[in-house]
C-alpha cells in the first residue's frame, strides 16, 4: 500500500480566468477531499498576484510564464503558471511525490496550456465560461498517467 | 585527537588558522602584536583547484608555540587543528652562533617537520641594526641568510625570509614588513590550498565508498563538516554553507531511495522511533550535543535534521540572507514531516506539531533577533508562513488535546497532553532564563483551555494581521475561516459568522463554488445557534438550492424552511420575506399576443416560467406578481399597437432572463453581467418617420461598476432583510400552485381595464409564513392597454398619384373605441378641381385589430354637389374597415408670365386648396379632402398629393425670315403614355397669322422620361404681332387604355419680338495675291449687318434711335469671337456701328483675323448687341439721381466707346466684363448698356460656316496633333 502512494498523489489542475480569477476549470484527481485543494488554491491565488506584479516586467521580457513553485504546505506543493493574457494555470500536487522535478512541471502546464488554447479555439466556446470539454478532461487525466507511467 | 581537546576550540567560533612559531621564543613575542595586526590588513587573492572562482581572502592566524603535539598524526583528518604553517624565528646575526645553537636547533625542527609529512614551513631571519653596531665585526647578513638557504632550503629560497629593523619606523623596515607579509601570505594560501585539496580529495573517495557496506553517513558527515568549519574560520561562509547543503542534499537522496525501496543500512539508525520534540535550536553556533549524536551515530532524523539546519542558519545568518532563513525552515518543517512519513518512523501523535511548532517559533525569534523592526515588517512575505504554520500547528494540537471544546480535555486528551510535554524535555538552558521561549509558550498553551485561546488567537491575529499587511487578503480570509471554525467549537457563533462572512464574500466575488458552499453551511449552523431566523431561513434556501451539496442534505435544508413555514403562527401578519434568487428562477415570460399591447378589456395572458431550485416540489399558496401602473399619457403613441417594439422582447414576445447561479455568484452574474443590447429607434412625433437609430446597451451603470463592489448584488443573505413587498399595487395571482424542480410554467392573466403601462415589479411565492421574494425584474417587463380614438387615413392605392387619370385611393378607419352604427357616413366636401369618380361596385372590409378578416359589405356612395357621402357599414370597436375610391384631379394648365420664358414648364396658378410643387422632375399638387367624420364635430383636412405626368417647353425656330414654333413634351412619370390630337392655336387669333402643323402622326406614344416634338410653321401675311399667345393642347391616356380614357392636357405660352430685324454675314478672304487662306497669314474678315424690315410701329416709339443727319439710326454692338482659340483677331475684335432705320439697310465691318492652324476652320463667332446709351437707361430701370446723368452724358460717352474697345481686346468676347464692370459701378453714375436681342431677332447666315486653311508654305516643321 505504501508503494501505492507514490504512484497514488494527488494533482489538481486549475485553470483560472483572467481577471476575476473564478476558476474555468478545476478537476482534481483523484477526487477526494476536493474541498481542500479548492480552498488551497484559492489561497495561492495571493502568492499568483504577487508574483505577477512584482516579477510581472522581467517575466514579459523573458516571456517566462511559468511562475514555478508559489507556495508549499506540508501535504501538497502548488506551482503557477500565466499566460500572456493572464489566465492562470495552478496545479497542485503531492508533497510525497517528490521525484517530480521542475521540468516535468513545466512540461505538464505547456500541456495544460495546449489544451486551454485547443479550448479556445473552439467555436462553441464561450469565453468565461466554465470549461467541459471531453478533450481537456481525457488531457488531465493523461498528466497522471504520463507520471505514473515514468514512475513505474 | 580526541574530543575533549577538540572541544574548547571549536566553541570559541574565533577559530584562526594556525600556525606554530619555532626557535626564539622572545623575538617572536615582540613581534607577535605586530604581526597579529598586519596579516588581515591586505586581502590576498586565493586561486582555488576545481575550476572554482579564485577569491580575494583576508587572512588571519592564530600563532602558537611549535609543539610536536600539535602536528596531526597518521590518519588524523582533523582539519581545524590542523597546523597550516611552521615559522621558524632567528634573530642570529653571527656565523658563530648560528653554527653553534641555531642550525641545530633548525635541524631537529626540520625533522620534526619531516617526519610528520609537513612540507609548509618559513624560516624569517629577523635582522637589526642596533644587534649589527654593537658586534661590528660580523659577518653581513647575507652571509646567514645564505648559510640557513643552503643548509635546509636547497631549492627553495623563498622559503627563507628576511625582516630588517622589524621594530623600527622607517620606510626600509615597512618594506621588509611587507615583503614578509606578502610571502608569509601565499605561503599560508599554498598551504591551505594544497592540505584542503588533498583533505577534499580524501573525503570525495571516502564518498563514493558510499555504495559499500559499512559505510557510515555520520562519519562522513563528520569529514565534511571538517572542511565546512575551515570555510567558516576562513570566514568563507558561502563555501561552508555549500558543504552543508551538499550534506542535506545526499541525505534526502538517500531518504527517497529509501522511499523508493532502496535502504541503504545505514539509514536504520535514523528511523528509530521519535522521542524527543523539542524543536530547532537556533541560539548556539554549534549544538554540541546534536553533533555528538550524530558524531556517536544515535542521532535520530530530527535531530540530524536540526543540527544540520541550525549550521545552515547560522551561515546564512553571517551571510546577512535571513529571509532565505525562514523560507528554508518552512521547507525544512515540511520536508521532516514527509520524510517521517514516508521512512515510517514512529511518532507519537501531536509530537510533530509540537516540533514544528516549536521550531518555528525558534527560526521566528532568531530572525527578529538579527533583524530590527522595520526589516521586518518589509519582509512579513517571508516570516507569514511561519506564523501561519505556527497557526496550524497549534490548533491541531489544541484539538487533538481538548483544549478547543466547550467543556474542557477529558481523560485521554490529558494523557496525550502528558504524553506531549514529557517529549518536549527540559528546557535549554539558553531560554530557560527568558521570559518568552516557544518552549514556555508551548508549555503554558497546553497548560489550560483558557491559555491555550490566548495563544492561539495571538498567533492567528498576528498571521491574520501579517497577511492582510502585504495584501495577501486571500490568505487572512482562510486564517479568519481557520478562527471561526474556532470560535464555533468555543461556542461563539456570533464571532465566527463575523469571519466567515468576510470569507464568504470573497469566495463569491471569484465564483468559487465549493467553498462557496462550505462556508455557507458553517454560517448556516451559525445563524441556527444564534436563532437568526431569517437569516438562517434564507441561507437555507441557498443551500437547499445548491447543486454541490448531496440531496440528503439539499432536502435537509428544504425541510427546514418548509417545517418553519407550516408552523402555525400566533401573529398572521408577521411573514418572513426571503429572497427568491435561491428559491426559484425566473427564467421567461411570455406575453400572448405577443406584442405585449391590447387595447382596453382585451385578455392578456402572461406565461411565466419559473425555474424550481428546491429538491422537492413545493406547494405554493399563492404566487404573485406586483404591477406598476401609469397612467397613459394623452397622445402618446396614439395608433401604434404593436408598431413600437419594446427592448428585451423578442418577436414573439418573450422576455429571457439572464440565467444566474442562485447559490453563488456566477462569473456572469457576479463579476461581469452580460452586456444588454438593444436597437433604440426616435421617431419624429409628428410624422413618425426615423430620425435616427442606434445601438443602446441597457446596464452600462452594472458593466462599469467597480469590481470591488459587486457583492452588494450578490449576497442575498445580506440583502435579505431589505426585502419589502409592495403594497397597495395592483396583482397579478395564481392560487395554489406546486413548484417542482426544475422548469414550471405558470400563466396569469393580466387586467387591462384602464388604459396606461403595466410594469411588473416583483414577484412573490408564498409558502406557510414565508414569501419568497423577487424584488426586481429585470430586464423591465411592460405591457401596453391602450385606448384609442378612431382615425382615418387616405392613402394612395399606388405608388404615387398621377394628376389627369382617374387614380385609387384607400381609405382607412381604425375605430379604436368608436362603435361604427347603421348610418354612420363619411361626408367628404367636393372640391372642382378633384371630382370623386363613384362606381357602383364599390365594397368594404372590415378587419381585426389582429389583421383578421371580419367581414366585407358594399358601400353605398351618395353624391351631391356639395358633398359626396359614404355610408359606412357597422363596424365594432378595435376594428379597421378598408375601403377604395376612385378621384381625379385636374392638370392645372400652364400660365403664362408677361416676360417670355425660354422654358416655361407648367407654373402656379394658386387655386384653392391645391398647391403645386416641384418633386424630383415631376411638378406636384397637394390636394386637400376636407371630411366630417361621425365620431368627430370637426372636419379632418386630409392632403394627397398629385404629380403632373408631363413637362413641356417650346422654342422659337428661324430659317431667314421664316418662323417656326416648336413644342417639346416630356414625360416625367413611370408610366407610358398615348398621345392625340396635338393642336396649336392662338389664344386671341390674329386673322394674318396661320399656324400651319408640320406633324404628321395624330397618335404618339410617348415612353416613360422620353420626349415628343411637336413643330408648327408660322406663315402671315401682314405684320407680325409683337406679343403672341399659343396654347398647346393634347390628348393623353396611359398607352394600353382605350380611346375613351383620353384626357387632355394644356400647355399656355407667350412668344415676343418674332420677327426677323437682322440679317448678318460674314466672309474670310484671303490675303490679296492668295488663292486659299493660310494658317498664320493674316485674312480678311468683312461682316455684313443688313436691316431686313422697315421699323414698326412699337419699335418706333419706344426703340432707341438717335436722329443724325435726319437719318434715324440704331446703335448696334458686333464682337468677334473665337473660344476654340482657332482664330486670332487682330486689332479691333468689336465696335459699335450705327444702323439707319431702314429696311435693306447693310453695314459692313471689315477686320483682320489670322488662322492659327490649317484646315477647315469654323468661322469665329458673331454676336450683335443693342447698344443702349445711358440716356436710355431710365426707361428700363428708373432712376432717382437723373438730374447727375444728363450733367455727365457727353464726357461719358466719349470715354465709354474707347473703353469699350480697349477692354474687348483686352479680353476676347466678353461682353460679360463690360456688364460685370458696370455692375461695379457705383449706383448713379449712367452708363451705356447692352441688350441682347430675341433669338428670333438677328439671323446669322453664316452659322457654322467653314474655311479652308492651308498650311503655311514656309512651315519647316510639321506640326501632327494627336488628340
Amino acid at each position: 500500500m505504501e508503494i501505492c502512494k507514490v504512484f497514488f498523489h494527488l494533482s489538481v489542475s486549475v485553470i483560472l480566468s483572467p481577471l476575476q480569477n473564478y476558476p474555468l476549470y478545476i478537476r482534481s484527481v483523484p477526487s477526494q477531499s476536493e474541498l481542500k485543494f479548492h480552498y488551497t488554491v484559492h489561497t495561492s491565488l495571493d502568492v499568483v498576484e504577487e508574483k505577477i506584479s512584482t516579477a510581472g516586467k522581467a517575466m514579459a521580457e523573458q516571456r517566462e510564464l511559468y511562475l514555478g513553485l508559489l507556495y508549499p504546505t506540508e501535504d501538497y506543493k502548488v506551482y503557477g503558471y500565466v499566460t500572456n493574457s493572464k489566465v492562470k494555470f495552478v496545479i497542485v500536487v503531492d508533497s510525497s511525490n517528490t521525484s517530480l522535478r521542475d521540468n516535468e512541471i513545466r512540461s505538464m502546464f505547456r500541456k495544460l496550456h495546449n489544451s486551454f488554447t485547443d479550448v479556445m479555439c473552439n467555436p462553441f466556446y464561450n469565453p468565461g465560461d466554465p470549461i467541459q470539454s471531453r478533450a481537456m478532461f481525457t488531457m488531465v487525466s493523461g498528466l497522471k498517467s504520463d507520471k505514473c507511467g515514468w514512475l513505474v | 585527537m580526541e574530543p575533549h581537546e577538540e572541544k574548547p576550540i571549536i566553541y570559541t567560533m574565533e577559530n584562526k588558522p594556525i600556525v606554530t612559531c619555532a626557535g626564539d621564543q622572545t623575538l617572536f613575542t615582540a613581534l607577535y602584536s605586530m604581526l597579529a595586526q598586519q596579516l588581515p590588513r591586505e586581502p590576498m587573492e586565493w586561486r582555488r583547484s576545481y575550476g572554482r572562482a579564485p577569491k580575494m581572502i583576508h587572512l588571519e592566524a592564530n600563532f602558537v608555540q611549535f609543539k610536536e603535539e600539535l602536528l596531526p598524526k597518521e590518519g588524523n583528518k582533523a582539519l581545524l587543528t590542523f597546523p597550516f604553517l611552521h615559522i621558524y624565528w632567528t634573530d642570529c646575526c653571527d656565523t658563530e652562533t648560528y653554527k653553534a645553537t641555531v642550525k641545530e636547533d633548525m635541524q631537529r625542527w626540520q625533522n620534526v617537520l619531516r617526519l610528520h609529512g609537513s612540507t609548509d614551513w618559513l624560516i624569517v631571519v629577523v635582522e637589526s641594526d642596533g644587534k649589527k653596531k654593537n658586534k661590528t665585526n660580523i659577518l653581513p647578513r647575507t652571509s646567514i641568510m645564505d648559510k640557513i638557504r643552503n643548509d635546509f632550503c636547497n631549492k627553495q629560497s623563498d622559503r627563507c625570509v628576511a625582516l630588517s629593523d622589524p621594530l623600527r619606523d622607517s620606510s626600509r623596515s615597512q618594506e621588509s614588513w611587507n615583503s614578509f607579509l606578502t610571502k608569509l601570505r601565499t605561503l599560508l594560501l599554498m598551504s591551505f590550498t594544497k592540505n584542503l585539496g588533498r583533505f577534499e580529495d580524501d573525503m570525495r573517495t571516502l564518498r563514493e565508498k558510499r555504495t559499500e557496506p559499512g559505510w557510515s553517513f555520520c562519519d562522513y558527515f563528520m569529514v565534511q563538516e571538517e572542511l565546512a568549519f575551515v570555510f567558516e574560520m576562513l570566514q568563507q561562509y558561502e563555501d561552508a554553507l555549500v558543504q552543508y547543503d551538499e550534506l542535506d542534499a545526499l541525505f534526502t537522496q538517500y531518504v527517497l531511495n529509501f522511499g523508493a525501496g532502496d535502504g541503504a543500512n545505514w539509514l536504520g539508525s535514523f528511523c528509530q522511533p521519535v522521542r524527543s520534540w523539542n524543536g530547532l535550536l537556533l541560539r548556539r553556533p554549534i549544538d554540541m550535543e546534536k553533533r555528538e549524536l550524530i558524531q556517536r551515530g544515535e542521532a535520530s532524523l530530527l535531530d540530524l535534521r536540526s543540527y544540520l539546519f541550525s549550521r545552515q542558519c547560522t551561515l546564512l545568518i553571517f551571510l546577512q540572507r535571513p529571509w532565505e532563513v525562514t523560507q528554508r525552515a518552512l521547507e525544512l518543517l515540511h520536508n521532516c514531516v514527509q520524510e517521517l512519513r514516508l521512512l515510517e518512523v514512529s511518532v507519537l501523535q501531536g509530537a510533530l506539531d509540537c516540533w514544528v511548532f516549536l521550531s518555528c517559533l525558534e527560526v521566528l525569534h532568531r530572525i527578529e533577533g538579527c533583524c530590527d523592526r522595520s526589516q521586518l515588517e518589509a519582509n512579513f512575505s517571508h516570516t507569514v508562513g511561519l506564523w501561519t504554520y505556527a497557526t496550524e500547528k497549534l490548533k491541531s494540537l489544541g484539538y487533538m488535546c481538548g483544549l478547543v471544546s466547550e467543556n474542557g480535555p477529558n481523560s485521554e486528551e490529558l494523557n496525550r497532553t502528558v504524553d506531549l510535554l514529557a517529549g518536549l524535555g527540559a528546557e535549554r538552558p539558553e531560554t530557560v532564563n527568558s521570559l518568552q521561549s516557544p518552549y514556555k509558550k508551548l508549555k503554558e498553551a497546553l497548560s489550560s483551555v483558557e491559555a491555550f485561546e490566548k495563544h492561539y488567537l495571538e498567533l492567528s491575529h498576528a498571521a491574520l494581521e501579517m497577511y492582510r499587511a502585504i495584501g495577501r487578503l486571500r490568505s487572512a480570509r482562510l486564517v479568519g475561516k481557520s478562527l471561526a471554525e474556532f470560535y464555533m467549537r468555543k461556542g461563539d457563533p456570533q464571532t465566527a459568522q463575523t469571519f466567515l462572512l468576510d470569507s464568504l464574500k470573497s469566495y463569491t466575488a471569484e465564483g468559487w463554488s465549493l467553498p462557496v458552499t462550505h462556508t455557507r453551511k458553517q454560517i448556516a449552523q451559525c445563524q441556527k445557534q444564534l436563532q437568526q431566523t431569517e437569516d438562517y431561513l434564507q441561507t437555507s434556501a441557498l443551500l437547499a438550492s445548491d447543486a454541490n451539496l448531496t440531496d440528503e442534505e439539499r432536502k435537509h435544508y428544504c425541510q427546514e424552511i418548509l417545517t418553519f413555514a407550516n408552523q402555525a403562527s400566533e401573529d398572521k401578519d408577521q411573514r418572513m420575506a426571503l429572497s427568491m434568487s435561491a428559491f426559484a428562477q425566473l427564467r421567461e415570460l411570455r406575453f400572448r399576443p405577443a406584442t405585449a399591447t391590447v387595447h382596453v378589456g382585451a385578455s392578456l395572458q402572461l406565461e411565466l416560467r419559473l425555474c424550481g431550485l428546491m429538491p422537492v416540489p413545493v406547494r405554493l399558496e399563492q404566487l404573485a406578481a406586483s404591477v406598476h401602473f401609469t397612467l397613459e399619457q394623452p397622445g402618446a403613441r396614439p395608433g401604434l399597437a404593436g408598431s413600437q417594439r419594446r427592448p428585451g422582447v423578442s418577436p414573439d414576445g418573450t422576455v429571457t432572463f439572464p440565467a444566474t447561479s442562485p447559490s453563488y455568484g456566477s462569473p456572469q452574474s457576479s463579476a461581469a453581467p452580460a452586456l444588454e443590447l438593444y436597437e433604440m429607434q426616435d421617431r419624429s412625433p409628428s410624422d413618425n418617420a426615423l430620425n435616427s437609430t442606434g445601438v443602446v446597451c441597457k446596464n452600462v451603470h452594472l458593466l462599469l461598476r467597480g469590481n470591488d463592489s459587486t457583492s452588494s448584488l450578490d449576497t442575498p443573505s445580506a440583502s435579505a432583510s431589505a426585502l419589502t413587498m409592495e403594497d397597495g399595487a395592483q396583482m397579478l395571482k395564481t392560487n395554489d400552485v406546486t413548484l417542482l424542480p426544475g422548469n414550471n410554467s405558470i400563466v396569469f392573466t393580466a387586467p387591462s381595464m384602464k388604459p396606461g403601462t403595466y410594469t411588473l415589479r416583483q414577484l412573490c411565492a408564498t409558502v406557510g409564513r414565508v414569501q419568497f421574494v423577487l424584488p426586481h425584474i429585470y430586464p423591465i417587463v411592460q405591457y401596453d392597454v391602450y385606448s384609442q380614438e378612431p382615425q382615418l387615413t387616405i392613402e394612395p392605392f399606388t405608388e404615387s398619384l398621377l394628376a389627369g387619370l382617374p387614380q385609387r385611393v384607400k381609405f382607412t378607419i381604425v375605430t379604436g373605441h368608436y362603435t361604427v352604427k347603421k348610418g354612420d357616413a363619411l361626408q367628404l366636401s367636393n372640391s372642382p378641381s378633384m371630382p370623386i369618380l363613384h362606381s357602383s361596385s364599390c365594397s368594404a372590409r372590415i378587419l381585426s385589430s389582429t389583421g383578421e378578416l371580419v367581414g366585407e359589405s358594399a358601400l353605398s356612395i351618395q353624391a351631391s354637389e356639395k358633398v359626396t357621402s359614404i355610408s359606412l357599414p357597422v363596424t365594432p370597436p378595435y376594428h379597421t374597415l378598408e375601403f377604395q375610391l376612385e378621384v381625379l384631379c385636374h392638370i392645372p394648365s400652364s400660365s403664362v408670365r408677361a416676360e417670355s420664358e425660354r422654358l416655361t414648364n407648367g407654373e402656379i396658378r394658386h387655386r384653392p386648396k391645391s398647391r403645386t410643387r416641384y418633386n424630383s422632375g415631376m411638378a406636384s399638387i397637394d390636394q386637400k379632402v376636407s371630411i366630417d367624420c361621425p365620431w368627430s364635430i370637426y372636419s379632418i383636412l386630409i392632403s394627397l398629393t398629385f404629380y403632373t405626368p408631363f413637362r413641356a417647353k417650346h422654342s422659337l425656330l428661324s430659317a431667314g425670315k421664316r418662323k417656326y414654333i416648336q413644342v417639346c413634351l416630356q414625360n416625367v412619370s413611370d408610366t407610358n403614355f398615348r398621345l392625340a390630337n396635338q393642336t396649336l392655336v392662338e389664344c386671341q387669333p390674329t386673322p394674318s397669322l396661320e399656324l400651319l402643323s408640320l406633324n404628321a402622326k395624330a397618335h404618339q406614344l410617348v415612353y416613360s422620361k422620353q420626349c415628343m416634338y411637336s413643330l408648327w410653321e408660322m406663315k402671315w401675311s401682314s405684320e407680325l404681332p409683337p406679343c403672341l399667345q399659343c396654347v398647346f393642347a393634347a390628348s393623353f391616356s396611359p398607352a394600353e387604355a382605350p380611346d375613351s380614357a383620353l384626357k387632355p392636357y394644356s400647355y399656355e405660352f407667350q412668344l415676343e419680338r418674332v420677327s426677323t430685324l437682322y440679317s448678318m454675314k460674314a466672309e474670310i478672304q484671303p490675303a490679296v495675291g492668295e488663292q486659299q487662306c493660310r494658317a498664320g497669314t493674316l485674312c480678311r474678315l468683312e461682316v455684313s449687318i443688313t436691316r431686313l424690315t422697315e421699323p414698326s410701329e412699337s419699335e418706333r416709339e419706344d426703340e432707341e434711335a438717335t436722329e443724325s443727319e435726319s437719318l434715324r439710326t440704331t446703335k448696334l454692338m458686333y464682337e468677334v469671337v473665337d473660344n476654340s482659340s482657332n482664330w486670332a483677331v487682330c486689332g479691333k475684335s468689336s465696335g459699335l456701328v450705327s444702323m439707319p432705320v431702314a429696311a435693306m439697310a447693310t453695314h459692313k465691318v471689315q477686320m483682320e483675323v489670322m488662322p492659327l492652324f490649317a484646315g477647315k476652320l469654323p468661322f469665329p463667332s458673331i454676336k450683335v448687341f443693342k447698344y443702349l446709351p445711358h440716356s436710355a437707361l431710365p426707361m428700363t430701370q428708373p432712376d432717382t439721381d437723373s438730374c447727375l446723368e444728363n450733367d455727365n452724358l457727353s464726357l461719358l460717352d466719349k470715354g465709354l466707346e474707347d473703353q469699350a474697345d480697349t477692354a474687348s481686346i483686352r479680353s476676347r468676347g466678353s461682353i460679360h466684363s463690360l456688364g460685370s464692370g458696370e455692375q461695379q459701378q457705383p449706383r448713379g453714375v449712367p452708363m451705356p448698356r447692352l441688350e441682347p436681342f430675341s433669338p428670333g431677332q438677328v439671323f446669322n447666315c453664316s452659322l457654322a460656316r467653314q474655311v479652308l486653311v492651308l498650311p503655311s508654305t514656309d512651315d519647316h516643321v510639321l506640326e501632327i496633333n494627336v488628340t
